[in-house]
């Protein structure tokens, strides 16, 4: 397909809680990507930056900082803030720019550091914040998370169980990923053994937030094939679709849902519209996917991820990993990576990271981890403010 | 509950009257609902209108999901010493066709909560303040006597 180009360079600097500035990571995970794909920095044409907005954090002009980083050589760039999908809009961008034809390499970077201790809102009486509205009135993050959670257990029947499987499985892979924060194998009874937080979720079915860079180098397929690399995976698609109208699931920070009162609207779900386009574009189905990376911000949202994706019929997610398709080795692998459930999210670079794994997937050198035979991927990630993406790799 | 005057936890989100009503706004021109009240500008995509008035939303409506609380929450959340957990529901109003969050009333936990479940809002304490008690909607089931009703 012409709307194609090649992934040649995949790098991340590993998650944890490092504490360090932000572009250290980013420029570590730039540096390996270049690496990976055998050219030199100054090749690159294009630097674009996944950001995140935090309070004055200088995140936010992330495509220059890191271009000053690795040295001014003279290149444009540009910064994109998404939210959970800023790595994967700062993708876009460059996709946009090479098949322009207005330059032939591209890097794409994000990284973040955690600020510590609880992220909450200003003070003061801001009724005009529904930040500030949701903290006021009791409602904090894992509230929203625990809502899905609870809807699939009383409509599907879900239990507590498959949703610690969840963790199981991915801490089980994960711990075989050097690039994970976590890395600790767990049982059935450490996850029943956690701290509920919000009930039916438990502090183990519920992700940290991590320190991490992501970083990839795309080009034209013409220059892919100049340097010898015509079969390095492909982005086939890139969906950042915002909602429809009228948007029937409660997202954070919302008190309420849009309301679908009027003539000619329709209740939509936003995380099942982000693959769609992504399906379309590349002209292929649900049943082309060897391999997932979705956003697991809790151990019930990859079940639920696995319906948006279309992988498994709505309400049938559980069965799938009850039989053991969603882990390697099974018919469609889940987070071979270990998912958020071993990284933590680092906001900006997450959606990169997710097509990081893909790409090492489909190259085939992910050791023991390896989805054998990968030759199509997706990611899919959902944040705040109506942000989110789905990305197709193929090979 | 002390004598303290009673004030509303967010001013203009709520009736304080004994069968409590959650004051939104609507779309003159299409009918879409909101809460919090919209008055500049519709979202639905196929409308433009720029005029709204306000609506008094269902007072009642059925559970789309529920949880709860079992550590504190953050400022500007007032906790009371020692924290109690306390339930949260999603409730869809059927006429409005949109889905409300609200904490449940004290006494009442997840175990007693299901999907579908019939609930009704009420007005309790949020927390108190030197001057005064201030309240806040939250949601309750609605028993066989039609609650307050």
């Amino acid at each position: 397909m012409s709307g194609e180009v090649a992934i040649i360079g995949a790098g991340m600097h590993p998650w944890g809680k490092w504490g360090r500035n932000f572009v250290e990571y980013g420029v570590a995970a730039a540096r390996e990507a270049l690496a990976d794909a055998g050219i030199p920095w100054r090749d690159v044409g294009y630097v674009s930056g996944g950001a995140t907005v935090r309070c004055g954090y200088p995140g936010y002009v992330a495509g220059a900082t890191f271009a000053q980083a690795l040295g001014w050589q003279g290149c444009e760039v540009n910064t994109s803030y998404a939210a959970c999908a800023s790595g994967s809009q700062a993708l876009a961008a460059a996709r946009n720019k090479i098949l322009a034809g207005e330059c032939e390499v591209a890097l794409v970077v994000g990284a973040d550091t955690t600020p510590k201790g609880f992220l909450a809102p200003a003070g003061g009486y801001r009724p005009e914040d529904p930040d500030w509205v949701r903290f006021y009135l009791g409602i904090t993050n894992p509230t929203y998370f625990a809502l899905y959670a609870r809807r699939r257990m009383d409509v599907y029947g879900d239990t507590l169980e498959d949703f610690a499987a969840v963790k199981v499985k991915n801490a089980a892979i994960g711990s075989k990923n050097p690039r994970a924060r976590y890395r600790k194998c767990f049982s059935a009874e450490d996850v029943a053994a956690s701290a509920m937080v919000a009930d039916p979720l438990r502090l183990m079915d519920i992700c940290a937030t991590s320190d991490g860079g992501a970083a990839l180098i795309v080009c034209s397929l013409d220059y892919a094939k100049r340097i010898g690399k015509g079969d390095a995976p492909r982005v086939a698609a890139i969906s950042t679709v915002t909602p429809s109208f009228a948007s029937a699931v409660v997202e954070m920070p919302d008190i309420a849902t849009d309301s679908a009162a009027a003539a000619g609207i329709d209740a939509h779900s936003f995380r099942a519209s982000l693959p769609m386009k992504a399906y379309e574009e590349a002209g292929i189905g649900p049943e082309d996917v060897d391999v997932a990376e979705v956003y697991d911000l809790s151990t019930a949202l990859e079940l639920d991820w696995i319906e948006d994706l279309q992988l498994a019929p709505r309400g049938e997610a559980a069965q799938l990993l009850r039989r053991g398709d969603t882990a390697v080795g099974g018919k469609i692998p889940v987070n071979p990576s270990g998912g958020l459930a071993c990284f933590g999210e680092a906001v900006p670079a997450q959606a990169l990271a997710q097509v990081c794994e893909l790409t090492w997937q489909l190259r085939g050198e992910c050791g023991d981890r390896q989805v054998e035979g990968a030759r199509v991927g997706i990611t899919a990630n959902q944040g705040l403010f109506g942000h989110g993406s789905s990305v197709i790799v193929k090979r | 509950m002390s004598s303290k005057p009673v004030q509303p936890a967010i001013e203009g989100w709520f009736t304080l009257s004994d069968t409590p009503q959650l004051i939104g706004s609507q779309c003159c021109g299409c009918g879409t609902y909101f809460f919090p009240k919209q008055d500049h500008y519709c979202k639905n995509p196929d409308c433009d209108s720029t005029e709204f008035q306000e609506a008094l939303l269902s007072p009642r409506g059925r559970i789309w999901s529920y949880t709860n609380a079992c550590y504190k929450p953050p400022a500007p959340f007032v906790a009371e010493e020692p924290f109690e957990p306390y339930a949260i529901a999603a409730v869809e109003l059927e006429k409005e066709r949109m889905t409300v969050l609200g904490q449940v009333v004290k006494g009442v936990g997840v175990e007693d909560l299901k999907v579908g479940m019939e609930m009704e809002l009420v007005l309790e304490t949020l927390h108190e303040t030197d001057e005064d008690t201030k309240v806040t909607w939250k949601w309750r089931p609605v028993t066989d006597n039609g609650g307050q009703g």
